[in-house]
């Protein structure tokens, strides 16, 4: 099968890639940087860009979305020209080109408005109401996806919830580097459950949704993909910072202030933004989007995940640590 | 036209149509099959009452059953039907004989009646029969309702709407009676009232003055007096009643200020086949306040209609029962023989010799906590039982009254209950730890005829609102007995067994209070199950055993089976305040060989026993067995107990309220099975078949709502619920058919509502709640052998496995009481405790928990502070690891 992975620089899309390559797919990668990836054919290019995605789907049996802006803070514009458009450009691109099938990454917080998410199924996209411009965007992504989907093209959209492991310059380093610098306090009790992916398991389910996604298969929904493992969030940062050396946070804030603090410090980080601030500034301290997702539970119901998929997890989160301890 | 609004819910539009009847009146209706069907089809009609319409019932329509028709009308005046002039009874009866024939309900029906639909609708059943058209008639499911008023005064709130200067002012010119009947429905205790949609949907046809006038002239046609015009139709639909032999269901609100617990003694005694379930938390409304009502009621319809099927849910009677016959129990026998084996009665007893017995000079001791005790001969309890005997029945207390009975356990407690037996009174017992709202509810639902008790207690009983007339003990007991008073014609008719002997209720460690209602021949065999855990006869074909009852219940098996009983000095209601001392002297007091205590009992027991003196400690070795009850006995308790008592047998009996016992097992045989899937409770007993009904992946049995024999199993090492039978099983659930269907199931059978398994050897193990299934997505955990687990690891005190989630796909969460101080923050157990934790669950099984959670103590149930409320557990589970608050909810 010739397959088009798009983001392949990432954690996720770079281990994709590497896995249909190395069972046999001819696999072609699309993405800024150099992904340094070996055996694949490589397209450097924005999928804003409709020269390089047009080239890059051209000839393609199947197309892995993963391209995203991920951040916490960030321009509206920006994620709108590379989650929305960018899809947008990718299903067009796929459509004219004859490609018959299409898994689109996308993520469970486009269906999270700040509510604990307690054993839920994938809800449907929900763009009014998800906080943050990277969730609210994604989630018209998605919605572009899924409307693709078509008796030519079939589409299926995978969310993969909080996926980790070693390399990993979103959670895990960000984790790391909080808890290092005293930025990282438990928010409430810090038992809220929260539900990861073990990258292997990702991977794994993304290669499984490429090979069911078909018109008479798997097509047209939206499945979150998770290790079906929750913790209490101060659990699994704790596990983390455990795997790298780090004493885990003990610093305890109330719920309410942090929530308040959270708010008024993404404010003020996006005053800042736009007053000309540099994005080299890095991560504000606290977001109110953070606060609720280390202080609300989100875990999900696999079921039917791993029903259609036909996939259960292969490294479960203890296996998982230990390969993070080893390799930090 | 006025017609229902677009607000209605689109079922209730759906059903809607009009039908003009041959004397020109329009009529609204909801009808779910319009064209009629085939005449054979059966049909309900529902008949609803003042002020609500045929939107009452839209539940039950949704409900229906393929095969039959459903037809909710809207009398005339009310609803969207045609406003009429005043209609009299009689004429509505007219009204509703016409306008079904015009929609040709001429086959089999059933009814459904609420309030004054009641009169409506059961007076046209009548009719039906009055034509010869009863066999017609499939079943009449009553609710809430009347078709006789006693000469007393009137409900008041119907009073009041009535009277004449209110009458105008309150129902026609504002809409203060429709809105203040919908206002009356109240759900539950802690419910604001009906939903908002549901309120404006009952009140959307009498939105305008004009509109409510029948709600006046239907109050106008009450008849509360005598000499009111419609009183003669209404007697005769009272009397027609009566007549009626046809399967019947009352689905009754017990929070009903119009329709009362005088109303519903009334319809029971006109229909005594009648099955009833009494909803303690439903109002006049019931229909609206019970979500499942509709169901119920297809349920009880698919049973006296459906192929084999038989209504009756007594126990009692199934055997003589062939399938599909109506049931009508007998009528109550004038008397009956006594229960106990009291010597006076038996005839065992040579004349003169009542002291010739084992026991004859202490069949019952008291020991007093301050002191002293009480001893009493045969003769003297005897005389006690004939004295209070004899003044029940001068008090006019006789064979089928209800005894409530409020008395202290001890002397007082055995005189009660063997003194109304001897008269062939039922009596009412509840357990004192109840607290006084689940006490009070519970004797309601009871409806007693009579409260028995002390000064005090009967000053408590009038605060709970008990109902009854009220008898002191210690005046009935102040005259001599007369026993030939007591005598005459016991003849042992032949449902003699089957009459109520006693309503015991449960706990409600594992649920609202329930009345148990045994019958004199299932107490006989209980009491026969009782003595075979007992050490079997002498040479000289005497028991044994002499028993100490640190458990009250307990004290009443000593005179029933003919043995003397020991109540040690402690207080009865509060089991741990028994010491090993009191323990010493009441087996001493004896010469016991039997103990029955609780494990809170045993604890206090334990704890105490360094304070023996060597001649107590001899005195305790006297015990040979030692039964712990009441609650599941810990494998530390055990352990302990056996340290001190290490010559006595310990037994663990598994029973319930409904059945004891089940099973029962010793110590040796728990320590030498080892741990295991949950609690290990023995063998059945002799008589005794425990079966199991599978679990499917939703945690409920496999087979579904309703269980045939082909349903259980005895395969070992299959989970799933526990269902016994033995002869000594309760007879039914008092006034609560609901429950008793959905657990007398196979026929015959009790469903614990308990989960386990059998073993190789064919001993049950008890794995928890059925309640308290955690259904993970790799299929249902049951909890017990998981606690179990955890609490042998180092520094678990105590555990509670709970899952939080939705049902399916739920994720296990333990909570540990720690033996050392809980972490001074947070909820979180240390990372040690957490892995300890989690590998002893995956030893355990395949599920591990996603937290492990610490607490300083865990919810206990009221009685025997030995059941963990896990439902508590969980609902506290669910908040904190969703990010609420970690506050304790108990």
């Amino acid at each position: 099968m010739r397959v088009l992975v798009t983001g392949a620089s990432g954690l996720l899309g770079g281990g994709v890639a590497r896995a249909l390559r190395d069972r046999g797919d001819r696999v072609t990668v699309l993405q800024r940087r150099p992904s340094g990836i070996t055996g694949v054919s490589e397209v450097r290019g924005s999928v804003t860009d409709p020269a390089a995605v047009g080239s890059a789907v051209a000839g393609q049996d199947a197309v892995v979305h993963l391209a995203a802006k991920v951040d916490v803070v960030g321009a509206w514009d920006d994620f709108v020209a590379t989650n929305v458009a960018g899809t947008s450009l990718v299903v067009g691109a796929a459509r004219a080109a004859g490609v018959r099938r299409l898994v689109h990454v996308s993520s469970p917080s486009v269906a999270h408005a700040g509510r604990s998410l307690v054993g839920v199924g994938a809800t449907p996209a929900d763009p009014d109401h998800v906080r943050g411009g990277y969730a609210r965007s994604k989630a018209l992504a998605e919605q572009v996806a899924l409307a693709a989907d078509s008796a030519a093209l079939a589409v299926t959209a995978v969310r993969p919830h909080l996926v980790w492991g070693p390399g990993d310059e979103q959670l895990i380093a960000r984790i790391v580097l909080r808890a290092r610098t005293g930025r990282l306090p438990v928010i409430g009790t810090g038992a809220a459950l929260v539900d990861t992916t073990v990258l292997e398991n990702a991977v794994d389910a993304l290669v499984r949704a490429l090979d069911v996604t078909a018109p008479d298969g798997v097509h047209g929904l939206a499945l979150v993909v998770s290790n079906g493992e929750p913790r209490p969030i101060a659990e699994l940062i704790a596990a983390i910072c455990a795997a790298h050396g780090v004493p885990a946070p003990t610093r305890r804030v109330p719920v309410p202030p942090a929530r308040l603090a959270g708010s008024l410090v993404e404010r003020g980080w996006a005053l800042r933004h736009r007053a000309g601030g540099s994005d080299d500034h890095g991560q504000p301290p606290l977001t109110r989007f953070l606060v609720e997702q280390l202080s609300t539970a989100h875990w999900f119901d696999q079921r039917e995940t791993r029903r259609l998929l036909g996939w259960t997890p292969r490294v479960g989160l203890d296996e998982g640590f230990r390969r993070l301890a080893a390799a930090s | 036209m006025t017609r229902p609004a677009p607000g209605l819910p689109a079922e209730v539009r759906r059903w809607s149509r009009f039908v003009r009847t041959e004397d020109g009146r329009r009529w609204h209706l909801l009808d779910t099959h319009p064209d009629a069907g085939h005449p054979d089809t059966p049909t309900l009609v529902c008949v609803h009452g003042n002020p609500t319409w045929s939107y009452l019932w839209r539940r039950v329509l949704a409900a229906a059953p393929d095969g039959w028709r459903v037809v909710a009308v809207d009398q005339l005046g009310m609803g969207y039907s045609d406003r009429t002039a005043p209609r009299t009874l009689g004429r509505r009866i007219d009204d509703l004989d016409r306008v079904l024939a015009a929609v040709g309900v001429t086959g089999p029906v059933a009814l459904a009646v609420h309030d004054w639909g009641g009169p409506v609708g059961l007076g046209w059943a009548s009719r039906l029969a009055d034509r010869g058209e009863a066999d017609r008639l499939l079943g009449l499911v009553i609710t809430n309702t009347a078709v006789h008023q006693p000469d007393r005064p009137a409900p008041g709130l119907i009073r009041l709407a009535w009277s004449s200067a209110l009458l105008g002012l309150v129902t026609r010119t504002t809409p203060v009676f429709v809105r203040g009947a919908t206002a009356l429905s109240r759900p539950g205790p802690f419910s604001s009232g009906l939903p908002r949609e549901v309120r404006r949907g009952l009140a959307a046809p009498y939105r305008s003055a004009a509109r409510r006038s029948a709600v006046t002239d239907f109050v106008a046609d009450i008849p509360l007096e005598p000499d009111h015009p419609s009183r003669p139709v209404l007697d005769a639909v009272a009397d027609g009643l009566t007549r009626l032999d046809v399967p019947a269901l009352l689905l009754w609100g017990a929070r009903d200020p119009v329709f009362t617990a005088y109303h519903l003694a009334d319809l029971r005694r006109r229909l005594p086949q009648a099955e009833l379930h009494r909803y303690p938390d439903a109002s006049h409304l019931v229909v609206e306040d019970v979500p499942d009502l509709a169901e119920q009621v297809w349920r009880w319809l698919r049973r006296v209609t459906g192929p084999g099927s038989l209504a009756a849910t007594d126990d009692d009677r199934r055997p003589a029962d062939p399938p599909g016959s109506p049931h009508r129990p007998p009528h109550r026998p004038p008397h009956r023989p006594p229960l106990y084996t009291l010597p006076v009665r038996t005839g065992a007893v040579p004349a003169g010799g009542r002291t010739d017995r084992p026991g004859g000079d202490d069949a019952l001791v008291v020991v007093h906590p301050r002191g002293g005790r009480t001893t009493l001969g045969t003769d003297a309890l005897a005389d006690r039982v004939d004295r209070l005997a004899t003044g029940l029945r001068a008090a006019g207390v006789g064979p089928g009254a209800r005894v409530a009975l409020l008395v202290p356990a001890g002397v007082d407690l055995a005189t009660a209950v063997f003194g109304c037996w001897r008269v062939g009174a039922t009596v009412v017992v509840t357990d004192a730890n109840l607290g006084a709202g689940a006490l009070s509810a519970a004797l309601r639902s009871a409806a007693p005829d009579a409260v028995l008790g002390t000064r005090s207690t009967l000053l408590a009983a009038r605060a709970l609102r008990v109902p009854g007339r009220r008898l002191r003990l210690d005046r009935l007991l102040d005259r001599p007995a007369a026993t030939e008073a007591l005598d005459p014609g016991v003849d042992g008719r032949a449902d003699a067994p089957l009459a109520e002997a006693a309503v015991l209720f449960t706990s409600g460690a594992t649920g609202a209070p329930k009345g148990v209602v045994y019958s004199e021949s299932r107490l006989q065999a209980q009491l026969d199950a009782v003595a075979g855990l007992l050490a079997p006869p002498g040479d000289d074909g005497r028991p044994q055993d002499r028993l100490v009852a640190a458990f009250a219940p307990f004290l009443l098996y000593g005179p029933a089976l003919g043995l003397p009983v020991v109540v040690p000095a402690m207080d009865p209601t509060r089991p741990s305040t028994l010491t090993a001392t009191a323990l010493a002297d009441a087996v001493a007091a004896v010469g016991a060989t039997v103990l029955f205590a609780s494990p809170a009992a045993l604890t206090t027991v334990v704890d105490t026993a360094d304070r023996l003196d060597p001649g107590r400690r001899a005195a305790l070795a006297g015990l040979r067995r030692v039964f712990s009850a009441g609650a599941p006995v810990g494998a530390a308790l055990l352990h302990r107990v056996h340290a001190l008592l290490p010559d006595a047998e310990l037994h663990a009996p598994y029973g319930m309220t409904e059945m004891l016992p089940v099973t029962d097992v010793t110590a040796e045989e728990i320590w030498a099975a080892g741990p295991g899937r949950g609690v290990l409770v023995g063998r059945p007993q002799p008589r005794v078949r425990v079966r199991i009904a599978p679990l499917g992946p939703d945690g409920r049995p496999a087979a579904g709502a309703d269980l045939t024999e082909a349903d259980l199993t005895g395969e070992p090492e299959v989970t799933g619920e526990i269902v016994v039978s033995g002869p000594h099983r309760k007879s039914r659930y008092d006034r609560l058919w609901v429950v008793e269907s959905a657990t007398a199931q196979p026929p015959g059978w009790h469903r614990t509502g308990d989960v386990g398994h059998l073993d190789a050897d064919g001993r049950l193990w008890v794995e928890g709640r059925l309640a308290h299934v955690i259904t993970t997505a790799d299929g249902p955990v049951t909890p017990v052998g998981l606690e179990q687990a955890l609490e042998r690891l180092d520094g678990v005190a105590q555990a509670a496995v709970v899952g939080v989630g939705p049902a399916g796909t739920q994720q296990l969460v333990a909570v540990v009481r720690v033996t050392d101080d809980p972490p001074r923050r947070g909820v979180l157990a240390p990372p040690a405790l957490a892995t300890a934790v989690r590998g002893a669950a995956r030893a355990a099984g395949p599920s591990v928990p996603a937290a492990v959670l610490v607490v300083d103590r865990l919810p206990l149930d009221v009685r025997h502070r030995a059941k963990i409320d896990r439902a508590a557990v969980a609902r506290w589970a669910d908040r904190v690891l969703a990010g609420g608050s970690a506050r304790l909810d108990w």
